[in-house]
């Protein structure tokens, strides 16, 4: 009969479909959970997950086997004969009451865990993290050390369209950054998210929460990491072009190592500081523009410097870039409309570079700039 | 009965040609044309759907760039929202609720007319913006400042068509409740309403009262963009998440003005096929009043990583976990109109049940995403858009689906290919879990929404999506199939009843029904109202 060859062929499909789904999870052996991460809060997040995730599980299966009774037994083609109660006081008033005495039980650990979350309060040090599109700042306020940190450079390259290295061959592709947020383990860490253009949200799983940074508003958190590792994760609002390619990466050492690393970035600092502004040779400044170009100005300007039609201008051809430097030096210290101001992002070395890069790539012919001109515009 | 209906088709005279349509004032009509509009944006936003999934397929870009990825996501919600979801339900609301209560035709035939026609032009504007420099909307749906400010010329056009699409809403509403609390017919109290126009008088009010609220906020946006003002720029002393409270203070109204008619829907279906009247229908009516209430009350769940005080915080979990009571009293009433029925399963009984199932699985991981501090880790990853597609996909499209196969005889006076609808149901039905099951697994492993790419260990999830994607996709032709041929009154000729046990003033009417629905109307007595 049809209806019997019709269940066949469903059953089938059902079937088919769940072993190719359950073949293909395993072989990837793919992620199907949210991760239990390595502070106080994740972990306290993660077993409450658990607990709701069973408590709507068992009702679920509850409710759908009641359903496939009736739907089962109450068929018309088993001959059963229609009731016709249509209510039942008892009965309602048992299935208000029931849910809601399961959300109260679900609510107390909630209650806690939002409460104990909300605890920002004595913390030994606090980094400022400030969402760009589309990269992330991070100042440590007591320790004055402040770095950018943008995608890795491989994976930049492996997820343009027409790319010649293919994302499988990316280690950590789309997870990798060029400056870790290095954190000590075990120290209450203050959190404050912000933004500087548009919302972002800064979210690493681990650590147990993602909050959203906006611009002209400061966010409150903080985090305690019990377990040395490296910890990725990702921007989670949605912030514009480039928004899935702005990820985090938090590097937790032990105490002495993080004292040494404060160490060695103050020392980097006072050496970048300390260095005179001098000539720099032309294939210098246009290795060094190249990788800055790609990691500050591809995004929108694209990397072939044909810019996106009624969004961002070309540079390719651009009256501005191959102008003079002045003018030029002083777009990019100070933006303009969409575009951002880099003066606080970038040496005038860095800036000196890729307007070198810039002058000298896809068509355009002007000459080189060294940082003394970006100075000056200053 | 057999009178009035002889004596009208005596008067039949329809207008011809296109003039019927462009100058319709008839209920059944404008219904027509609102349910092909939302037919044909279903594809539209299909299409952009399937461009998602297929650059999903893989890690890296292969078919398009970020922006234009992006304007998919953005658009493709705004079409489905818009343009399908919410004209599909005012498509059967002028259709039925002129039936069901027993009025000729609705309140102000000439009103009705014009929000139909507002569509069409309103997504005009939206869709030309494809075109434009700058491109589509792609800030997402939601359109938070300040992202939404970088749009380039398509703003005011997204701007104008979103304001077009409230004041079509808004007037669809006016007339809905104006129909309804003046035209029904002697007899016909508001407790014998048939339940479908219960939850359309609902939704009605819902729509009156969060409509304006977006339009205020776009209106704002729009003065921040071109006259200077700083609602929503902090600089200027305003507040970005302002907008956030204002749009959401409409959006989650706006989720229940969505899925309220198909509530109501599958409460006409699952009696008729259970050969049962509904379960508890003054607790029903009660139960989408409360949650059109609650509805007003819970909006912070959409934001509540934007840093609100802790009792912000608590205030929302707590309205957020009560909503699922009065919900949960819904899905039992519906469960306990099928418990000792006599059942069986044509295909609006399995769209219904697909509801039953597929929309508790969405209501599971609403309530867990209202549990705040986990939402710390569930917002705007695929969890909760795995989330809103069990809520919208099998919980609101298939209660339509339900509703046009229950009614398509009626219509058109012919049966459906019964065969087809039931594989249309059972295609659909797997496709769309596999589509969107696995969507939570990769939203808890930490795949963020709204992203073009993504890390490989993502891989192997989302090729599966995406083939449940576009096996759902192509499942939908089914349907146009099925509507053709019954539209070219291929098929078995249908009762004036229908269904065995389908009950209510429609089913008097003869099918099709007449032009004009009830010009005389009919006496409705206990016996002859709801099922
Ligand atoms: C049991 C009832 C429900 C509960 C408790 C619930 C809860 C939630 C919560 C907490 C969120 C925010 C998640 C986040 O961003 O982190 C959400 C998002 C959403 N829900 Fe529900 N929900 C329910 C029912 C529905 C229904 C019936 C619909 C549609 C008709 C719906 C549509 C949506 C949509 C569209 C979003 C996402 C909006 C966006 O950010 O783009 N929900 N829901
Ligand atoms: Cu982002
Ligand atoms: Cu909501």
């Amino acid at each position: 009969m049809t209806v019997s060859k019709t269940k066949r062929v469903v059953l089938g499909a059902i079937t088919l479909c769940l072993t190719l789904a359950c073949g293909l999870a395993f072989a990837e052996s793919m992620s199907w959970n949210l991760t239990e991460g390595v502070t106080p809060t994740s972990k306290k997040v993660y077993d409450l997950h658990m607990i709701i995730l069973y408590i709507v599980t068992a009702i679920g299966i509850a409710v759908f086997a009641v359903m496939c009774w009736s739907i089962y037994f109450h068929r018309k083609s088993r001959g059963a004969i229609a009731e016709q109660f249509h209510h039942s006081t008892f009965a309602e008033i048992t299935w208000t009451i029931i849910p809601i005495i399961i959300l109260i039980v679900m609510a107390i650990p909630a209650t806690k865990t939002l409460i104990f979350m909300e605890q920002t309060g004595d913390a030994e040090m606090t980094i400022k993290v400030t969402g760009y599109q589309w990269k992330w700042k991070y100042d440590y306020l007591e320790e004055d050390i402040s770095f950018f940190s943008t995608l890795k450079e491989d994976s930049n390259e492996a997820r343009q369209r027409y790319a010649s290295t293919r994302p499988e061959d990316v280690e950590n592709y789309l997870l990798d950054v060029d400056n870790y947020v290095v954190v000590p383990v075990d120290t209450k860490i203050r959190i404050l998210t912000t933004a500087s253009d548009v919302n972002h949200a800064w979210w690493v799983p681990d650590l147990g929460w993602k909050r959203d940074a906006i611009p002209g508003f400061i966010n409150d958190n903080w985090t305690f990491i019990e377990k040395e590792g490296v910890y990725r994760g990702q921007c989670a609002e949605l912030c514009g072009k480039d928004h899935g390619f702005m990820p985090i990466v938090v590097k937790a050492v032990s105490k002495e190592d993080y004292a040494a690393w404060v160490q060695e970035m103050k020392g980097n600092a006072r050496v970048a500081a300390a260095t005179p502004v001098e000539e720099i040779a032309v294939e210098e400044l246009l290795m060094k523009g190249k990788r800055l170009y790609n990691s500050n100005c591809a995004a929108c300007h694209m990397p072939e410097g044909e810019g996106v039609d009624g969004l961002f201008p070309a540079l390719a051809g651009s009256a501005i870039a191959n102008g003079e430097a002045e003018g030029f030096a002083h777009q990019i210290l100070n933006g303009k409309n969409m575009m951002p101001p880099f003066k606080d992002q970038l040496s005038d070395t860095d800036i000196a570079s890729v307007m070198t890069y810039v002058r000298n790539s896809w068509g355009n012919a002007a000459d080189a700039v060294q940082p003394a001109a970006v100075n000056a515009a200053r | 009965m057999s009178e009035a209906v002889a004596h009208d088709d005596h008067h039949d005279h329809k207008p011809t040609g296109i003039g019927r349509w462009l100058f319709s004032t008839n209920h059944k009509d404008i219904g027509t044309m609102y349910l092909v509009f939302s037919l044909i944006m279903f594809f539209v936003g299909g299409a952009m759907a399937m461009v998602i999934r297929a650059e999903l397929f893989q890690p890296g870009l292969q078919f398009v760039d970020p922006q234009f990825f992006n304007s998919m996501t953005t658009v493709h919600a705004l079409v489905m929202i818009f343009g399908a979801l919410m004209p599909a339900g005012v498509g059967l609301a002028n259709w039925m609720i002129p039936m069901m209560i027993g009025a000729p035709d609705m309140a102000m035939p000439r009103m009705n007319n014009m929000s139909f026609w507002i569509l069409p032009f309103a997504f005009t504007l939206l869709l030309l913006t494809f075109f434009m420099p700058g491109g589509a909307p792609a800030g997402g749906w939601t359109m938070y400042p300040p992202l939404v400010l970088q749009l380039g010329d398509g703003f005011p056009f997204l701007i104008f068509a979103v304001h077009f699409l409230g004041v079509s809403s808004i007037m669809g509403a006016i007339n809905i409740i104006a129909t309804v609390f003046n035209m029904r017919a002697p007899g016909m109290t508001f407790m014998r309403l048939p339940l479908f126009v219960w939850t359309w008088i609902i939704t009605a009010f819902l729509l009156i009262a969060s409509m304006p609220v977006l339009a205020g906020a776009v209106t704002m946006l729009l003065t921040d963009k071109y006259f200077g003002t700083a609602f929503f720029n902090a600089a200027g002393g305003g507040d970005p998440v302002l907008f956030q409270h204002i749009f959401w203070f409409f959006g989650h109204p706006e989720v229940y003005i969505l899925v309220l008619p198909s509530f109501g829907i599958i409460s006409q279906v699952i009696p008729t096929f259970s050969r049962k009247p509904l379960f508890g229908y003054a607790s029903m009516v009660y139960a989408t009043a409360s949650i059109a209430f609650l509805s007003f009350f819970v909006w912070a769940h959409h934001m509540f990583t934007v840093g609100m005080p802790l009792t912000g915080e608590l205030f929302f979990m707590y309205a957020t976990m009560s909503i699922a009571v009065p919900t949960g009293v819904k899905i039992f009433n519906w469960m306990a109109t099928m418990w000792k029925g006599s059942m069986t399963f044509e295909t609006p009984m399995l769209f219904s049940i697909g509801v039953l199932f597929m929309f508790s699985i969405g209501g599971f991981s609403g309530l867990m995403m209202g549990i705040t501090p986990v939402d710390f880790q569930y917002h705007d990853t695929y969890f909760i858009v795995a989330h809103f597609h069990y809520v919208i996909v099998p919980g609101i499209i298939y209660g339509v689906f339900a509703g046009v196969y229950y009614w398509l005889p009626k219509w058109t006076g012919v049966m459906y290919d019964e065969k087809l609808g039931k594989l249309h149901f059972w295609l659909s039905t797997i496709s769309v879990n596999v589509l969107f099951f696995p969507m939570h697994f990769i939203g808890l492993a930490g795949m963020p929404r709204r992203i073009p790419d993504y890390n490989t260990i993502f891989t192997g999830w989302n090729q599966i999506i995406s083939i449940g994607g576009f096996a759902f996709g192509l499942s939908q032709l089914i349907l146009v199939w099925v509507v053709i041929k019954c539209a070219r009154g291929q098929g078995e000729k249908a009762t004036d009843q229908v269904w065995e046990s389908a009950h209510g003033l429609e089913w008097t009417l003869s099918s099709p029904p007449p032009f004009h629905s009830f010009t005389t109307p009919p006496q409705v007595t206990d016996a002859t109202a709801h099922s």
